[in-house]
């Protein structure tokens, strides 16, 4: 089970929690286990589409899924997994 | 010392014309406080304003009588309060450019020249004015941000100003003299293996945890409207008049949204031109970045709306090097709705600038501002800016002597002689 950090924005679905584990082999997977789990979930992070949605980017130890496979970037046990808003930045 | 002080009837409390803070994506609303992100689909927060009020107080006179500084446009800035800091910031330069306009070839031609902006020479003074102001609002003892360079100038010293706890969050390459000019200020500068995009995400989730005011994270909905300064500033100082063409360095995207913005703002409230119907629409804006992080000047020319982030920046235009814009997005869509364009400027082309720009106006801009001139001459070249347009500003958003690195070993050596007339006049004819 991969561990997924929780923005504030979505822990309303979580009960609050800032990190839950998941389950997936890839991230892809991982977001439909969390939306078993915590529905209402995958649509905030995606769209209609099922595209990470462009106010949301998410990283798979440290790494923007962008850089990876994007939803088919592949998911261990042991990696951490986190949601970030993208609204941040200027330098 | 606030501008409510240095006028004739000081006021504790202001009127404010804030209503909240309203997602720019699905219009979801929420009372004023530290967040950047709507609960309800992650977009981007934005200020709303009474717009009623505002147009029943707002004139050009109102504006004209108060202090020289960027709080002259207070009913349009986001503070509940008088301001806490800048009370020396904004009102720059807009300077004439009638040299560099005949090296470029048009007919008029300003400089925005931030460098000069108080009190660390960079358009960060204006934004950072505003969000430790209302991070004072809020009640936060401490502000923060990521950055490289200007952002952290300001921050760090308005920090000092308001006396609140400062923490700048940096690559850890950064070279000494640019880690130096934060230190200065007494802020703790912690430095994080990685990029800037790196350094701005840990930033993001450090932010969710901590009740600490990050001016460009938690606080950008706030910090972004003093970017809009720049642009009231111009219009005014142009005869309360926009531009034809704006062009303007683009790193995260959000001053040229934000100077889109104020043009359409001013013609909202009937402070343009005689008439209240004056075409800010036909004021045009266009973005300029350094060739190698140009992902927003990428969506414009390819008409997309999806950024591509750029995973290694390579720019010497380092304030400018954000390689996952988070205003991407709004920076195509105001540029392409103002009818305008964007280019991107190699390194080349972006020392040229400087030197262009300080040979003929004296002024020394930091490589953003060299970007820009580099991006007008593209600009002009493929047409989308004529001549003979109207007015044309460039925008300088630093001063140069914060970027001196890319100009090392490339200007030339002083001449070096013994103290004898004989030995200057030989050196003269060795000229000829």
């Amino acid at each position: 089970m991969a561990t997924v950090r929780i923005p504030t924005p979505l822990r309303k679905l979580t009960q609050g929690k800032e990190e839950v584990v998941a389950s997936g082999a890839t991230i892809g997977a991982l977001i439909a286990s969390l939306e078993a789990s915590f529905p209402g979930l995958k649509e905030r992070i995606c769209d209609d589409a099922g595209q990470v949605r462009r106010f949301v980017n998410i990283f798979a130890n440290d790494e923007d899924i962008r850089f990876l496979k994007n939803l088919d970037t592949p998911v261990k046990d042991s990696d951490e997994i986190s949601i970030v808003p993208a609204i941040a930045g200027g330098r | 010392m606030t501008p409510a002080a240095t006028t004739a009837a000081p006021a504790a409390i202001r009127t404010s014309f804030v209503l909240g803070m309203r997602c720019q994506a699905c219009g979801h609303t929420l009372d004023a406080c530290a967040t950047q992100v709507c609960e309800e689909c992650f977009g981007p927060l934005g200020i709303a304003y009474d717009d009623d009020a505002i147009a029943r107080v707002l004139t050009r006179q109102v504006i004209e009588s108060r202090p020289r500084n960027m709080w002259r446009y207070e009913e349009l800035l986001p503070l509940t309060r008088p301001p806490s800091v800048g009370a020396g910031t904004g009102m720059t330069p807009l300077v004439k450019a009638d040299r560099l306009a005949r090296a470029l070839g048009v007919d008029e031609l300003w400089i925005k020249d931030d460098g000069a902006c108080h009190p660390t020479l960079s358009f960060k003074d204006r934004v950072v004015s505003v969000a430790v102001s209302k991070a004072i609002e809020l009640g936060l003892d401490t502000v923060a941000c990521a950055s490289t360079g200007n952002l952290a100038n300001a921050t760090a010293a308005q920090a000092a100003v308001a006396g609140l706890k400062c923490v700048v969050f940096i690559p850890d390459n950064l070279e000494p003299a640019k880690v130096l000019g934060t230190s200065i200020y007494g802020a703790e500068v912690i430095a994080i293996r990685g990029t800037y995009d790196d350094v701005n995400r840990i930033c993001t989730e450090i932010a969710d945890r901590y009740p600490w005011g990050f001016v460009n994270v938690n606080l950008k909905p706030f910090y972004a409207e003093g970017s809009k300064t720049v642009g009231f500033e111009i219009a005014e100082q142009l005869g309360w008049r926009v531009p034809a063409h704006t062009v303007v360095p683009m790193a995260g995207g959000s001053l040229l949204t934000k100077i889109a913005e104020s043009y359409q703002q001013l013609a909202r409230f009937g402070l343009l031109g005689d008439a209240p119907s004056s075409p800010a629409h036909k004021a045009r804006v266009h973005g300029a970045q350094g060739a190698g992080c140009a992902p927003i000047v990428e969506m414009v020319r390819e008409n997309r709306e999806q950024i591509r982030p750029i995973k290694t920046p390579a720019t010497i235009a380092k304030s400018l090097a954000i390689g996952n814009p988070a205003d991407g997005h709004e920076a195509r869509q105001a540029i392409s709705s103002s009818g305008g364009f964007a280019a991107a400027a190699t390194d080349q082309e972006i020392i040229a600038g400087m030197r262009l720009m300080a040979e003929t106006e004296g002024l020394f801009v930091e490589t953003a501002g060299g970007a820009a001139v580099a991006a007008l001459r593209h600009l002009l070249a493929s047409g989308h800016i004529g001549r003979g347009d109207g007015p044309i500003v460039l925008c300088n958003t630093g001063h140069g002597l914060k970027t001196q690195d890319p100009l090392l070993g490339v200007l030339p050596a002083p001449t070096s002689m013994r103290p004898t007339l004989a030995n200057f006049e030989a050196h003269l004819r060795s000229r000829r």
